[in-house]
């Protein structure tokens, strides 16, 4: 058995830029990501509320908004291009630098060379690059707000041609766009080396005994993400170097023949709009599973200690995530029903994303089969664990819907897919990352978070996500339509208080988070202290100080003797027994 | 609490996580490294599995494809690479003959492994010359599709060539430094990720005679 080697000894870091900065420890790194998907999520959310007022008080002026952009908002009062620009920023900042930074990039940092016995990731140096990458790609795409142009107006998708051509196609379209594109490369470059390293290091770094079967369940699903992103990436850089080239360089990749914009005939031809969205969408659908499998994961591991046993079966968890992996790469067309793509391409594309609903319904069966019985330590964790099934059920059932072709025309272009992607993909996801964060807080910053306000703050996030995407579901089948900017004048008006109703929520559900970011400021510097073990956990994170020294297991070599769930078991602790515990367990 | 009989098995003895022939020579990060080196190679073949895809698609939807002439000088610059795999794994065998790698073996290795480097430069250099020739026809990136091709398909393969000559660079400043730290594990990973850069370069080549 490979015992610490040349290149995983690394010296403790000693200048402040080492140990905080251009730091090479994967736990500095992974809060890094976490303070980056913090400043992403804060942004994306007051570009909802910006979004969310301006639909229900359209006349209504937002006081200084005209001097961040002059053209897209005058006198305070946002255009229906600008609205198209805080809409791709909104969705841009939170796909890519909230939902697969956070639950990924952040906590799979943190954590997964811990709970595997790992002194580090395989490769430091890239681990940091990856960080500084994303980053810039962070910082390039934010650019977009302050130069004349504007951020793009083409979605998070990009949809060429638009996307493509130029400042011909609108505001935003010229260099917004191109920094929209660089941003996206960027992000792939660092998510790439992240995941390179992600599976390296489940593979080779692995303690004496930890066999994969032993790995806890969120380190499974830090590794099959890592192996979806290392390919979904893969794909997406090449898409945006492409649609780079059409943008700088005058190739005609996505821009077809005779293409006219703004009254000008576009200097381009031959080529395929469609091309892009199914390069994109490859990508992009791998990429919901890239932000939901590491908060599965999470709830997993969250709920097995607020259990205290473990669930009716870890091993189908995890085939059911690898499952879900494989299915991810042939779904991507249901993105694209109401593209003029081939209908029997449709057909074709609809059967594995209907099949896919059969793992997913599996673990959420073995969740709640689980949690039969138990008798749950209801804490904030265990509380957002809780929440997030609900999530994942309320808006993965409309899923069923949209994934048939048929329906989907009708659906696709109006508030019900929105309701949909939010509830499954995005409140979801980020329900598992509030369960991480209140589960891992003392182990990141060895303080405790204050539990009560996180209770408070579970119940206002819950309740209020509901109120805010419940009723887009029904917007949708009422026939409104997703991407403008208002409904007064038309025959949406009489939905206008639902609309209103939705704002409210949104802003006191937002204005929730603020509980929660107090929390986590002030219980970073004046919380309890937070014990070794605060949850009484069995994987090896919890073998370590709260925070773990810079090497995570001092000069000790972690030897594991079991797997990682054995919770409702006698042991010299109480009712669980440590991974890295030698006693032998019997049967209580 | 649940009153669960769940009764979990304690190993009598730790079992190894990998069993290696020459677990001796290899620590764990040699491993990681050869990990790393193989997902890399997965990556890319994706990256270019997505371009090939892109000119496949292009190719169904343009009015405007036509095909280029190659430029006879890839043909060299074929069998330039291809001399630089040959060389690379003469540098493999007596990289793998000499246990300690001896002060006479360190010299027949870094001659390998120079010849290795001079000829990846000279690949470069004649995909240069490759793409002067064609620009000296009219035939620029933006021309026409097959040209655009032509361009992103050689370029890339280029840019992820570098990579491979950094490796070399890197491995021949170990041996001019102190030799004793010789990564065995770390020249293999990278004759591994050179030869993939032939074996890629020859796809190309393939897609690039028959499509554009």
């Amino acid at each position: 058995m490979q015992e610490a080697s040349p290149a995983q000894v690394h010296v403790p870091p000693t200048s402040f830029l080492r140990k905080h900065v251009f730091s090479l420890d994967h736990k500095v790194i992974g809060l890094q990501y976490y303070g980056l998907a913090l400043a992403a999520v804060t942004l994306g959310m007051v570009l909802s509320w910006l979004m969310r007022f301006h639909l229900v008080w359209p006349n209504a002026a937002i006081p200084g908004l005209n001097f961040i952009s002059k053209a897209g908002a005058p006198g305070g009062i946002i255009t229906p291009e600008y609205y198209l620009s805080l809409l791709t920023m909104h969705g841009t900042l939170m796909v890519f630098f909230v939902l697969t930074n956070a639950p990924f990039a952040a906590f799979g940092n943190y954590f997964l060379p811990i709970q595997i016995g790992a002194e580090d990731m395989a490769f430091p140096r890239f681990n940091m690059m990856s960080f500084w990458t994303t980053l810039a790609a962070f910082l390039v795409l934010i650019t977009a707000f302050f130069i004349p142009d504007g951020p793009p107006i083409s979605g998070w998708t990009a949809y060429a041609p638009l996307s493509a051509i130029g400042s011909d196609a609108g505001p935003g379209l010229g260099w917004g766009q191109t920094l929209w594109a660089v941003s996206i490369a960027l992000f792939c470059a660092g998510s790439l080396l992240g995941a390179l390293n992600f599976i390296s290091t489940t593979l080779d770094l692995r303690a004496k005994g930890m066999t994969f079967m032993r790995m806890p369940i969120c380190t499974w699903a830090w590794f099959i993400t890592s192996c979806i992103a290392l390919l979904a990436f893969a794909v997406l850089l090449p898409a945006c170097l492409l649609l780079i080239l059409d943008r700088t360089a005058g190739t005609s990749f996505f821009i077809p023949s005779g293409l006219v914009v703004s009254d000008r005939l576009q200097p381009h031809a031959g080529g395929s709009p469609l091309l892009w969205q199914h390069l994109f969408w490859f990508f992009g659908h791998p990429e919901v599973y890239i932000a939901i499998l590491p908060s599965m994961g999470i709830v997993s591991h969250v709920l097995m200690a607020s259990m205290r046993k473990p669930l009716l079966s870890a091993k189908v968890i995890i085939y059911s995530m690898l499952s879900i992996g494989f299915l991810s790469w042939m779904v991507w067309g249901h993105h694209m029903f109401v593209s003029g793509m081939n209908p029997f391409s449709s057909l074709v594309f609809s059967f594995p994303t209907l099949t896919i609903t059969i793992p997913a319904t599996i673990m959420t069966l073995i969740w709640l089969g689980s949690l039969y019985g138990a008798n749950i330590r209801m804490t904030a964790a265990a509380l957002f664990a809780l929440g997030f099934i609900s999530m994942f059920v309320s808006g993965g059932v409309s899923g069923f819907f949209l994934a048939q072709p048929s329906i989907d025309i009708y659906l696709h272009a109006t508030y019900f897919v929105v309701g949909h992607f939010h509830m499954v993909m995005g409140v979801a996801s980020i329900f598992g990352v509030f369960a991480g964060t209140y589960f891992w807080f003392g182990k990141m910053t060895g303080r405790m978070l204050n539990e009560t306000l996180g209770k408070v703050h579970f119940w206002i996030t819950f309740i209020g996500t509901y109120c805010i995407f419940m009723p887009f579901h029904y917007l949708g089948l009422v026939g409104n339509v997703r991407r403008y900017s208002t409904f007064v004048d038309d025959f949406m008006g009489p939905l206008m208080p639902l609309h209103k109703f939705i704002t409210i929520a949104a802003l006191i559900t937002g204005g929730g988070q603020l509980i929660f970011l107090f929390n986590l400021f002030h219980s970073r510097f004046w919380g309890k202290s937070a014990p070794q073990n605060p949850w009484d956990g069995t994987s090896l994170e919890w073998s370590v100080p709260s925070p773990p020294p810079w090497n995570n297991f001092g000069d000790v070599h972690p030897v594991v003797y079991h797997d990682s769930y054995q919770y409702g078991v006698r042991g010299s602790k109480g009712d669980y027994v440590m991974q890295d515990s030698p006693e032998q367990v019997v049967g209580g | 609490m649940s009153s669960t009989t769940y009764t979990p098995v304690a190993l009598p003895a730790v079992q190894p996580v990998r069993a290696g022939v020459n677990i001796a020579a290899r620590s764990a990060a040699d491993g990681a490294s050869r990990s790393g080196v193989w997902v890399a190679i997965f990556a890319i073949t994706m990256s270019f599995a997505a371009f090939t895809s892109a000119l496949f698609v292009r190719e169904g939807a343009a009015v405007d494809w036509t095909h280029l002439v190659l430029p006879p000088i890839l043909y060299a610059n074929t069998m330039v690479l291809l001399l630089g795999s040959a060389t690379l794994m003469a540098a493999g065998h007596a990289v793998n003959a000499h246990a300690l790698l001896e002060s006479h073996a360190v010299k027949t290795v870094m001659g390998w492994l120079i010849a290795t480097l001079a000829l990846g430069l000279l690949f470069i250099a004649g995909q240069y010359e490759a793409w002067r020739q064609l620009a000296a026809q009219g035939l620029f990136l933006s021309t026409n599709p097959n040209s655009s091709f032509f361009y992103v398909f050689t370029g890339m393969h280029i840019l992820h060539l570098l990579g491979g000559i950094a490796a070399l660079v890197y491995l021949v400043g170990q041996l001019v430094g102190s030799h004793t730290t010789f990564r065995r594990a770390a020249f293999h990973n990278t004759a591994i990720y050179c030869h993939f850069m032939g074996a890629l370069w020859l796809y190309l080549l393939f897609v690039l005679r028959t499509k554009v």
